[in-house]
């Protein structure tokens, strides 16, 4: 078995924070300046994890319309997803030969998200989390059209609005971003009222809603 | 190999069409009847976790495994067919209930001259407007004779809705079981617009119940709680109607039914005209044959159409000639979903349910005069609140926005987000020679046996009657209150963006065994003890969903196996 692996970062750069350690358990830490929290990494080295984690910043940043992707945890998810069935593409038809089709066709490469990722990573530099910003974007836009792009703004999209218990979303920071009130048993009540005006609910996780943990699939294999 | 007691008659698929069957047969004889279902089971308790986008919208929990079997693809005969790796274009289910689990409720019937489209598109425009290279033609059954059995499938479900606001709604001896679902904000909106116009927006027909209903097998469901989590998901408190909710408790209490799980049926075995039984792999992988009566396939049109080539019943389509019959007609919906309204006002779009709005059919079919038009028949627009989940949704901006990640993007995004809806457009596929499925020469499936083939490609009359309906329905968002519409026209087919799940056709039913494999009772042309269930037997494709017709012709092919076949097995036509 390898070493375990931690992502340090800065408690200021997670939000509320709620994040769950590998057995599931929730780990709420307050925002706190200057304090420095070790996340647990079940794919990525701290490095690999650090550029991700940036460049997922520059997609989705965090500036004066609200928090992006460092506060929801992006990188936690993106981690998660990469280590479980999707990252190998345990439900994705691999069988040979692999040929360059048509757009139509959909993906015909032989690449799995971490074999794309592990490819990718290398494009942006290994300082790239130390870069200023508008270095940052210009290496970015370089890259705009790779395969890579495109799962990395793709993944961090979903790292920003998952349920938290796949690791983004951190205290529902996206959610409560876009107004989304998440899963909730109900809205009979509502469905044809508050037409024109918004109505905005304070969202609630999955567990919130059930009173209990869930276990999201890239757990369960 | 294993062989297992004879059965009286077996099913290959526990889906929608398979369970319906199984439980007709164990409610009104007694048979003795086999499901084989490849997938797992599913009950109607296993929803209640699953709330959640990643794992059942986006990574498809759901569905079938492509790892196992998927098919492949080319657009056209000339280009060389690869596999569609994953899943997208139409989304197959899989175990107990199949995508009648994850479906989203809508249950219109079809207008009655969609059974006999060549004959009246012929009586009013003449043979000369079909197109070139159509295979259209009639169904072998008009909607007067389905009409009763519309009635029983919309009792079975409870189906929501309220008669006489569609003008062009077939005949109905009975009201809806139920009455029309509450109206979200954005279909108001719409249906505003739309009368407005001199269109005639209907309640959406709706599984989804708006009260609570207890129907002719004492199936009681609550009423729906508009949560948003329809499409893609099973329904949290049992108020969609599913197979695992509607046909599996029934079929539990009946002493002939059996369900097996995790069963792969690879061939119909036959000896001299007559199905013998099938052949499946089990769980444990080994290989075992089901000896039966009666052989029913309700495996979903891409796997009954493989099952017939694979186990070389009845004659493979050839473009070419024209000749054969099993795999042609390959049809799936002209649907486009890039059709976006942006509104400046927030349309509190998390709530809804799959089947929650309204229905615009002035453009349907042949509602309105083809004659100076460049194409036939047309679509279905509805106007729906099926929830809005954030990662499928959000980053969809109005075309002025050019920037697709950072800060301008974002903030565009983030606006946006509760002020775009989507106005589908569900337009009718005509059949086409040109469209089809046969055996892959390249790929194979997980026992190694080769994978179905899909040639598909649009046609100008798709292309055509996309761009009509959506600059008509681009004055109807105008009069709704958007400020920026997206109707972008046909893109070439593509298997990553989802369209529908409504792929039809490969065992087409029809008049004559020339042009089709089943009678209009989806009896084998052929083979008189084998029965093709579901959408595989539709020539072509009306509009609208297509549930409710297959539960509709099960229960007419139902009557039929009972009252007629058992007494005389052989040809009911």
């Amino acid at each position: 078995m390898r070493r375990r692996r931690f992502l340090t970062i800065s408690t200021t750069a997670v939000g509320g924070t709620l994040i769950y350690t590998l057995d599931r358990t929730p780990l709420r830490v307050h925002a706190q300046a200057g304090r420095k929290i070790r996340v647990p990494l079940r794919y990525f080295d701290e490095r690999g994890a650090l550029v991700v984690a940036a460049a997922a910043a520059r997609i989705f940043p965090s500036d004066s319309s609200g928090p992006g992707a460092s506060e929801a945890g992006v990188i936690v998810y993106i981690d998660r997803q990469l280590a479980g069935p999707y990252g190998r593409d345990r439900y994705r038809y691999v069988q040979p030969p692999f040929e360059e089709g048509l757009p139509e066709q959909g993906y015909q490469g032989k690449a799995t998200p971490r074999e794309i990722y592990r490819e990718g990573v290398p494009l942006l530099g290994q300082e790239f989390d130390s870069l200023p910003p508008a270095d940052q974007d210009r290496k970015l836009r370089a890259i705009e059209t790779t395969l890579f792009f495109r799962l990395l703004r793709q993944n961090t999209i979903e790292g920003m609005f998952c349920d938290p218990m796949h690791g983004g979303n951190a205290d529902l920071i996206g959610w409560q971003l876009i107004g989304y009130p998440g899963p909730h048993m109900s809205w009979s009540n509502e469905i044809d009222r508050h037409y024109g005006e918004p109505y905005r609910p304070r969202p609630r996780s999955l567990s919130d809603v059930l009173g209990h943990p869930v276990k999201p699939w890239e757990d369960s294999e | 190999m294993k062989t297992l007691p004879r059965t009286d008659a077996v099913i290959v698929g526990g889906g929608w069409a398979g369970l319906l069957m199984a439980k007709e047969l164990g409610a009104r004889t007694a048979l003795s009847v086999v499901v084989l279902e490849r997938g797992g089971p599913h009950k109607a308790s296993d929803y209640s976790e699953g709330m959640d986008e990643v794992d059942y919208a986006v990574r498809l929990r759901m569905m079938q495994d492509a790892s196992r079997e998927t098919v492949t693809f080319r657009p056209t005969a000339k280009h060389r067919a690869l596999p569609i790796r994953q899943f997208g274009s139409f989304l197959p289910g899989t175990g107990t209930g199949g995508a009648g689990e994850h479906w989203t409720g809508l249950t219109p019937r079809f207008m009655p001259d969609c059974f006999e489209l060549h004959t009246r598109t012929v009586e009013r425009y003449g043979a000369k407007r079909l197109p070139a290279n159509h295979a259209i033609q009639d169904w072998g059954v008009t909607y007067g004779e389905l009409e009763p059995f519309y009635t029983r499938a919309e009792k079975l479900l409870g189906v929501s809705g309220k008669s006489g606001v569609n003008p062009f709604e077939g005949p109905r001896s009975a009201e809806y079981p139920t009455p029309p679902m509450r109206l979200p904000y954005f279909p108001s909106l719409i249906a505003g617009a739309a009368r407005s116009l001199g269109y005639h927006p209907a309640p959406t027909p709706s599984a989804n119940l708006s009260t609570a209903y207890r129907n002719p097998d004492g199936m009681v469901r609550p009423a729906c709680q508009y949560c948003g989590f329809c499409e893609r998901f099973g329904c949290m408190v049992g108020a969609k109607a599913q197979p695992t909710n509607t046909l599996l408790p029934v079929i539990a209490r009946q002493k002939g039914v059996t369900i097996r799980t995790g069963t792969d049926v690879r061939r119909v075995l036959h000896r001299d005209g007559k199905a013998t039984g099938v052949l499946f792999r089990d769980a444990a992988g080994d290989e075992v044959f089901q000896p039966a009566d009666i052989v029913l396939l309700a495996s979903w049109t891409l796997n009954n159409t493989r099952l017939l080539l694979l186990s070389k019943i009845g004659e493979p389509y050839d473009p070419a000639t024209g000749r054969g019959q099993v795999g042609r007609n390959l049809t799936h919906q002209v649907n486009t979903r890039g059709f976006l309204l942006f509104f400046d006002r927030p349309l509190n779009r998390f709530m809804g349910a799959g089947a929650c709005g309204v229905t615009i059919s002035d453009l349907d079919g042949d509602c309105f005069d083809h004659t100076s038009l460049d194409f036939l028949r047309g679509a279905a627009v509805n106007a729906n609140a099926l929830g809005h989940p954030p990662i499928r949704s959000f980053g969809v901006v109005p075309p002025s926005v050019k920037a697709t990640w950072g800060t301008e993007w974002k903030r565009a995004a983030m606006e946006s987000f509760d002020r775009t809806a989507n106005l589908g457009i569900s337009g009718e596929h005509l059949a086409y020679t040109t469209n089809y499925m046969d055996i892959d020469p390249t790929y194979r499936d997980v026992h190694g046996d080769p994978l179905l083939r899909l040639t598909i490609s649009w046609n100008d009359n798709d292309r055509n009657l996309i761009r009509h309906v959506t600059a008509k329905m681009t004055e109807v968002a105008r009069a709704a209150g958007a400020r920026e519409v997206s109707a972008p026209p046909l893109s070439p087919y593509d298997v990553m963006s989802y369209k529908s799940t409504h792929i039809q056709g490969g065992t087409i039913m029809g008049a004559s065994p020339a042009t089709s494999v089943l009678n209009p009772w989806l009896q084998h042309w052929q083979m008189a003890n084998l029965f093709v269930l579901g959408g595989s037997s539709f020539p072509q494709n009306p509009s609208g969903n297509p549930t409710l017709t297959i539960l509709a012709q099960t229960l007419r092919t139902a009557d039929a196996l009972i009252g007629r076949y058992l007494r005389q097995p052989g040809p009911l036509m």
